[in-house]
């Protein structure tokens, strides 16, 4: 891999340690500069490239390809299909762990879906491996296609998200909503979404005999390694992997997919490295997606306003032949106080590709059903919606009883509100519009994600110069790993960011775990502080039992790491620089390690979550039924903050993803062929800058103990949750009318427009 | 992509022969043709780049107070020709609507008439459309059609024209000058575009091998740019093509209405032109009761083509607020969201 050259923070701008600091991104220069480079960037000599054909059909089988055609367009060196495919060591829809998904590797003639590989084009140039591709023109036995939640029997999954209940029951729903006084039932929609990260999937694959090095965007390398290993029957230690800079994966890199593969085959099946880069619309298939709810609500309330049952019912799809069950009712585990609260899950199979992890899977479609019927519980008990989550705030984990390692969300409900002047909202809908007559809205959503944490490792190093290494490989999404994991490395060794090396991005370094569900920054950044911890209690043994130390003999007292110096605890008169500490020991280095890993302790004690409180304003045309958000506040506690600059940028980014939940994003499915029609960015709608014309995220002070000694808890994907229901909440509150299909159309908003 | 010739004529008589040939295409800016190609949907064998030809980038005045636009003006210099702008300012406002700034740097006005639908099942080359193969079927028919054509369509294609720049047009007499073989001639824009009828694969009036030289507005059409505006209807603020848009240009006699134009986008195979509309405000008073009477008549043909029957009150509804924001007068400088319903706006609200 070549040299990653990071921007260095000036030492003498920064005062106190590392973390907290608002540094911008080390990587920021090679990126705006083009030098970061992505997997598609590579082009090891050689080379080929390598093109997907894949299918148009939903359903049935591949009854013929013009390989002949394809092989004879100049540049064309080979077609993979499954005749010639190189032998696999394991059969590619055997399951083995609950992270191993079924994949198309050309294993036989079945189509399961639209989209789904059924040969690669291998050819000198990609221009000639594209029209090989085309030159296939594949026929098929087509049979009926399953597609839309209504278009096959239902039934109760086995778990839904990762091994989660389908089905869970705390206290007597049915009596709570017996008592009640006001009772809501709704039933809202959403849609499948597609990830449609920035950078698509890729892979540059070269062998050499048994020994495999591949540039591929990554969210979890080392379970990629796994993965990879089992299929070709080779040592995990003999798959290399580089992946420094993802243009986004929010989940759809989680798993190596099918198309990733496919092209380490085809590398294989060729001699040669190989190239494969997926097109936009084949993103459409093959690489997961989040699959559309039907999510029924029932609230009961007393005349109080507090809430005596919440029964939320959810019902998604998986693919025919694998299981992801998108755990959409599970977001009411956490957040409303009630007596009683039941969720349950019933699903589908559609002839699609399997879903997968979408960025706040279950969390997102679930928040925007929960939060627009617990805005229309406050309507009809004819309360303030601020008041009436107040009213029903959850002072411990409603299904557990457990208490929260902390919660923060009455500062955020505060400080959101405030700052967004939700104090002189009309109760009633319709009542504002702004100086050119648009009908103006405020709604408001909770938002809370799992403070989760997976495993782990990282290997420091202090060297006799003065300065360290920190080793680990984390995955920078563009979340900011490369920024906010150097903090903390630099605060664990005890050093100025500009005096250590942050090593990461492939598949050699000790394993960082995946990035995902929020939990890069904690569990990364755990194996880092306690791999500076263990370093630096190595050299501090070395000082304390050394005669010639002023350290000597401060083993009781302890020492503190700090500038590159250990200091006396108890007297900070008396220190050594950690250069002239190895250098009298005569040693070059030394090395510690660390690892991250959930607490099962803190886990089996607390409810562990981020909390937040979004605000939004939106405008409707009365008549045109056009929306715009013109404005959007929250506020969100979630535990020690690295860097806040990089947590704000989080925030943003999954905010403005829920203003596309609440109004843009949607794969428009045909009907009849289960094919997505809308698969391009021109047509699949994601906010532009005007959709998003005034962000504010605050940062709630919020200090945990329980999390991890870092105070830790994610910020990734919380911001999704609670926006879309506040966006859909305020549509409501701007025209009077409860859409609860989602996203927002502006046909449902003008039919009793005037 | 499949292999094809490219050449790059010196004149525009060498363009037309070049083109002659059976499966070529003119190549401009390539914002359209090129995704084309990519997918599939177009296969020309011969690419005839007209990005050198000379003497059809300029915009000029013409002594009828009417401009001559070159067919290779950029979308983005045309919109920001000062002189342009003010005097046609809806046409301006128009073009700023459309696609991205990026993309507005690239595309031509020649290109702009041509660019084809945007219908999903024209773009899937696994689907049946009868634009891109003839007597395939349309399956946007029963398909996802929730944006297609309520006006001048047939059972053989739904499929609308997704250009902004062609409605005010449309709407203000603009005429197009096309170099052929056998000459040269004009037509009216109105008459450019062709419904789809039993053949939807023929979009226009263009014979083989002929080119777009020029498109031009009348001096009349001037006469209306104190009253003249383009609002167009989207999922989204910005980079959407439109669900329904409307120009609206009035020319005022004191108070009541000397002449009104107007034409609407996103609701035919080509841009609608609203002659009945436009008859039906002749010698009226400007205001709601009259542009709704309009709004009536522009639709009174329009029936849903599937799932978009709201299109056709949308669309009666654009036309209301078009014929509104003109007779409120045009702005001084196009909106810095132009043609949005979210452009500020200056006096008395547009809004029911």
């Amino acid at each position: 891999m070549p040299e990653i050259t990071l921007t260095q923070a000036p030492a003498h701008v920064r005062h106190g340690s590392s973390i907290g600091q608002p540094l911008t991104r080390r990587d920021g220069v090679l990126k705006v500069t083009g030098t970061a480079r992505y997997a598609a960037d590579n082009h090891p000599d050689g080379m080929l490239y390598a093109v997907l054909a894949v299918s148009s059909i939903s359903r049935g089988r591949v009854a013929g390809l013009d390989v002949g055609a394809a092989k004879a367009h100049p540049g064309v060196v080979e077609v993979m299909t499954p005749a010639n495919k190189p032998p696999l060591a394991q059969d590619p829809d055997e399951k083995g762990n609950p992270f191993t998904f079924r994949l198309d590797l050309l294993q036989s003639d079945r189509v399961r879906y639209a989209n789904q590989p059924v040969a690669v084009v291998i050819a000198e140039t990609l221009e000639a491996a594209t029209e090989g591709a085309a030159l296939l023109s594949p026929c098929y036995e087509a049979e009926p296609v399953r597609a839309g939640l209504d278009s096959d029997d239902s039934f109760v999954p086995p778990a839904v998200g990762v091994g989660n209940p389908a089905e869970e029951r705390h206290g007597d729903v049915d009596a709570g909503l017996a008592a009640a006084t006001v009772r809501v039932e709704a039933v809202y929609e959403t849609p499948a979404q597609y990830h449609n990260a920035m950078e698509p999937h890729a892979v540059v694959a070269s062998w050499d005999g048994d020994t495999l090095s591949i540039d591929t965007p990554s969210q979890g390398m080392a379970m990629a390694q796994a993965r990879i290993a089992g299929l070709f029957g080779i040592a995990p230690e003999n798959i290399h992997i580089r992946s420094p800079f993802l243009g986004g994966g929010f989940g759809s890199k989680g798993l190596i997919s099918g198309p990733q593969v496919l092209g380490i085959m085809a590398a294989r099946l060729v001699g040669r490295p190989v190239k494969l880069v997926l097109r936009r619309e084949q993103m459409f298939g093959p690489v997961g997606h989040r699959a559309p709810t039907r999510q029924t609500l029932r609230l009961g309330a007393g005349s109080d306003g507090a809430l005596t049952a919440i029964d939320h019912h959810a019902k998604t799809a998986s693919s025919t032949f694998d299981d992801f069950f998108e755990p959409a009712a599970n977001v009411a585990h956490t957040l409303y106080a009630s007596p009683a609260i039941a969720t349950s899950h019933e699903a589908v199979r559609l002839d699609t590709g399997t879903p997968q992890f979408m960025r706040a899977p279950g969390e997102a479609p679930g928040s925007i059903a929960l939060e627009s019927a617990i805005d229309e519980m406050a309507q009809a008990c004819g309360m303030d919606p601020l008041a009436f989550r107040l009213k029903n705030y959850a002072e411990v984990e409603p299904v557990s009883g457990k208490p929260f390692s902390s919660k923060a969300l009455r500062d955020c409900y505060t400080q959101g509100a405030e700052r967004f002047g939700w104090a002189s909202r009309p109760l009633a809908p319709r009542q504002m519009r702004d100086e050119a007559g648009l009908l103006v809205g405020w709604g408001m959503g909770t938002a809370t994600f799992p403070a989760l944490m997976f495993q782990a490792q990282a290997r420091a190093v202090l060297r006799s110069d003065g300065t360290g290494v920190m080793e680990t490989g984390a995955h920078d999404m563009g979340q900011g790993a490369w920024t906010a994991l150097a903090q903390i490395a630099a605060d664990g060794l005890g050093l100025d960011l500009d005096r250590i090396e942050f090593r990461s991005g492939t598949s050699d370094l000790p394993d960082a775990g995946i990035a995902g569900g929020s939990a890069h920054t904690a569990t990364a950044g755990m194996a880092i502080h306690s791999a500076g911890a263990d370093v630096i209690a190595r050299l501090a043994d070395l000082a304390t039992a050394d005669e010639r130390s002023p350290l000597f003999g401060a083993g009781n007292a302890g020492v503190i790491a700090r500038g590159g110096r250990l200091f006396r605890r108890d007297d900070e008169s008396r220190s050594e620089s950690y250069a002239d500490i190895l250098a009298r020991a005569g040693l070059p280095e030394i090395e510690g390690r660390g690892s991250g890993a959930t607490d099962p302790a803190a886990q089996s004690t607390y409810a562990m979550h981020a909390h937040g409180a979004v605000f939004a304003e939106v405008k409707v045309d009365p008549d045109l039924g056009q929306v715009r958000v013109s404005r959007l506040v929250g506020a969100f506690a979630a535990g020690t903050i690295i860097n806040p600059r990089l947590v704000r940028s989080q925030y943003y980014g999954g905010m403005i993803w829920g203003v596309s939940f609440a109004l843009h994003e949607h794969a428009v499915m045909d009907g009849r062929s289960g094919r997505p029609m809308n698969p391009n960015l021109g047509e699949y709608h994601v906010p532009v800058n005007a959709d998003v014309p005034s962000l504010e995220a605050i940062l709630v002070e919020e200090r945990d103990p329980h999390v991890n000694a870092l105070g830790i808890k994610g910020v990734g994907e919380i911001g999704v949750t609670g926006t879309a229901g506040a966006i859909a909440n305020a549509v409501w509150h701007a025209t009077g009318i409860r859409v609860r299909r989602f996203p927002i159309a502006l046909e449902s908003l003008i039919a009793t427009a005037a | 992509m499949n292999r094809f010739d490219y050449v790059r004529p010196a004149t525009v008589p060498e363009a037309v022969a070049a083109a002659s040939a059976p499966g070529a295409a003119f190549l401009a800016a390539g914002t359209n043709l090129l995704d084309l190609m990519k997918g599939g949907v177009a296969r020309p064998s011969r690419l005839i780049d007209l990005g050198r030809l000379p003497g059809l980038d300029e915009i000029e005045s013409l002594p009828d107070g009417g401009v001559r636009i070159g067919a290779l003006v950029r979308n983005a210099d045309l919109a920001h020709h000062p002189e342009f702008a003010r005097r046609f300012p809806a046409v301006a406002e128009a073009l700023l609507s459309g696609a991205s700034p990026q993309l507005r740097n690239a595309a031509t006005v020649g290109g702009n008439l041509l660019q084809r639908t945007r219908c999903a099942y024209f773009y899937d080359t696994a689907s049946a459309c009868n634009k891109r193969a003839p007597g395939s079927g349309c399956d946007a028919r029963g398909g996802e059609n929730r944006l297609h054509a309520v006006l001048g369509w047939s059972e053989h294609c739904i499929a609308t024209h997704p250009s902004d720049f062609c409605v005010p047009l449309a709407a203000l007499d603009a005429a197009v000058e096309i170099e052929g073989a056998a000459g040269r001639r004009e037509v009216p824009l109105e008459a450019f575009h062709r419904l789809p009828g039993d053949a939807p694969e023929r979009e226009s009036v263009l014979a083989p091998g002929e080119l777009i030289t020029a498109v031009r507005l009348p001096g009349e059409a001037a006469e209306f740019a104190a009253h003249a505006r383009y609002v167009k209807l989207r999922e989204r603020t910005s980079y959407a093509f439109a669900v329904v848009s409307a120009a609206a240009a009035l020319r005022l006699d004191g108070e009541r209405i000397a002449e009104a134009r107007i034409a609407l986008g996103g609701v035919a195979l080509k841009p609608w032109r609203a002659r009945a509309a436009e008859a039906a405000l002749a010698g009226a008073r400007p205001g709601a009761d009259a542009f709704r009477r309009a709004a009536e008549a522009a639709l009174a043909d329009a029936k849903p083509s599937g799932d978009n029957g709201f299109k056709i009150e949308l669309a009666r509804r654009i036309v209301v607020r078009a014929l509104t924001l003109a007779a409120a007068g045009t702005p001084g400088r196009v909106p810095a969201l132009p043609a949005s319903p979210f452009a500020p706006t200056s006096g008395a609200a547009p809004h029911a």
